[in-house]
């Protein structure tokens, strides 16, 4: 299991086009525990998600076309 | 090398033109700074463009010879530069580098945008094409949620404030509304600035710059021969471009822009100044927390001290270092291809003592700094009075 540390993040208000219909979403650069860091989606409180902070420690939860979820341990 | 100068200068009006097409908006800025140097089209030896996304914006490829043909040049070399946000800083830089090189001796550089014939979400995603498509922009990165997260990461490191941000658009805002082609000359209360709509939390609205149509144009000639153009030339003491990591997630530390430190090193260098001697400065302010954070990687305030600095005045039009007395991206706009030829037309205005209700007093050493995307690009000016 993946796992990491949140080293940034933002909620967008303003999506572009594609994601228009997801907004307000949580997005975070993840530092993760094996070296680099990534950016991802962070999976909303309805779906086992909730907002994170910088320090909180994340896991990935899945892959949705391509894109990493990742939620708060 | 051979010492360069500006010698002519051309602004279109900033803001949301329905009625005009990109070429001829970048016509009439090459219209009005060829007049101001008083050359005719045909005296113009190469032809130097800035423009981010005109084949997304409004479909349209080729643009360099496009533009050059419409204004009467013609059987020069004519090449479109495409460095995101700082498109036309880097047309200027290689159009600096021909003349200073000797391959050129007049050089029209233009920049332009056409941006707001596409709806804001559209805007967004084009604009969004300067990130990396294949990991941020897809996880749904925006510019102002990459800037949101760079000013998350800023105020955790920093203590760097709201407030201090806000203070950057009050006062942008407050010069903006003194320039007449500014895009937005409205002043702003900090109140305002603090409660406007949610943009990338904690970006709001007020932190985020305009989208914009506009261009602006700069004709550039070896020193030696300026005076056959203008009674006040301005000289290129310094100018460098460097480059980083497109994805912000590659960055060692986002709360710093590396290569707009490794280009003001190279333009300070280059122009015999540090950082201390520039008296005022044009800054990429695309988003508050960017200006707060050019001030620091610029050499002008200890890392950190950005927002603070914003905050007591310093860098208001009766501060000790006045920072974008245009009005910046804020409030002047930024139509995202003509930016970086804009802020070089600014700080010209300044010394040639041309900016009307914005004056200076002591401005005769200024300074440009022209970021593309979330700073893999970056290009550092230096101006002085010749």
């Amino acid at each position: 299991m993946k796992t990491g540390l949140v080293y940034t993040e933002t909620v967008v208000h303003a999506a572009p086009e594609q994601f228009a219909a997801d907004a307000p979403y949580q997005l975070a650069i993840v530092s993760l525990q094996e070296g680099g860091r990534v950016t991802v989606r962070i999976l909303p409180e309805s779906q086992r998600g909730g907002r994170v902070q910088i320090g909180d420690t994340v896991e990935w939860a899945e892959d949705r076309n391509g894109v990493p979820f990742w939620h708060k341990v | 090398m051979r010492d360069v100068a500006v010698v002519g200068l051309g602004k279109t009006a900033f803001g949301a033109f329905a009625d005009r097409d990109l070429r001829s908006l970048a016509v009439e800025a090459g219209q009005k700074c060829l007049a101001d140097a008083h050359v005719t089209p045909s005296k113009v030896e190469a032809f130097y463009l800035g423009n981010f996304a005109g084949p997304s914006f409004v479909g349209q490829n080729h643009l360099a010879p496009y533009i050059a043909g419409a204004m009467g040049i013609d059987g020069v070399p004519c090449t479109r530069f495409e460095a995101a946000c700082a498109s036309s800083g880097s047309a200027f830089y290689h159009a600096v580098a021909s003349v200073a090189g000797g391959f050129n001796d007049v050089v029209l550089v233009t920049g332009v945008e056409k941006m707001t014939s596409q709806t804001t979400a559209k805007v967004t995603e084009i604009l969004a094409g300067a990130g990396d498509t294949s990991g941020e922009v897809r996880a749904g990165a925006t510019f102002p949620a990459l800037f949101a997260m760079i000013a998350r990461r800023h105020m955790y490191e920093y203590g760097t404030t709201r407030e201090h941000m806000a203070a950057v658009a009050v006062k942008n805002h407050a010069n903006g509304a003194k320039n007449p082609l500014a895009h937005m000359r409205k002043v702003i209360t900090m109140e305002q600035a603090l409660a406007g709509k949610p943009i990338a939390e904690p970006l709001t609205v007020y932190d985020c710059s305009l989208i914009s149509d506009g261009a602006a144009a700069v004709l550039i000639v070896p020193l030696e021969r300026a005076s056959e153009f203008t009674d006040k030339p301005v000289r290129v003491l310094g100018t460098a471009q460097t480059s980083d990591q497109v994805a912000l997630d590659a960055k060692d530390d986002i709360t710093t822009f590396r290569a707009v430190r490794t280009a003001a090193e190279k333009a300070y260098k280059m122009a015999g100044v540090t950082a201390h001697d520039i008296q005022f400065a044009e800054l990429h302010d695309c988003f508050t927390i960017a200006e707060i954070i050019a001030t620091e990687d610029l050499g002008f305030v200890k890392k950190g001290e950005g927002g603070p600095y914003a905050l007591a005045g310093h860098t208001g039009l009766k501060g000790e270092r006045p920072i974008n007395t245009s009005g910046g991206l804020k409030s002047k706009g930024h139509p995202v291809g003509a930016t970086g030829v804009g802020q070089i037309c600014d700080l010209a205005l300044q010394i040639r003592g041309e900016a009307g209700e914005r004056q200076l007093d002591r401005c005769w050493l200024g300074l440009a700094e022209n970021l593309g995307g979330s700073g893999a690009t970056a290009v550092v000016t230096v101006l002085g009075a010749a």
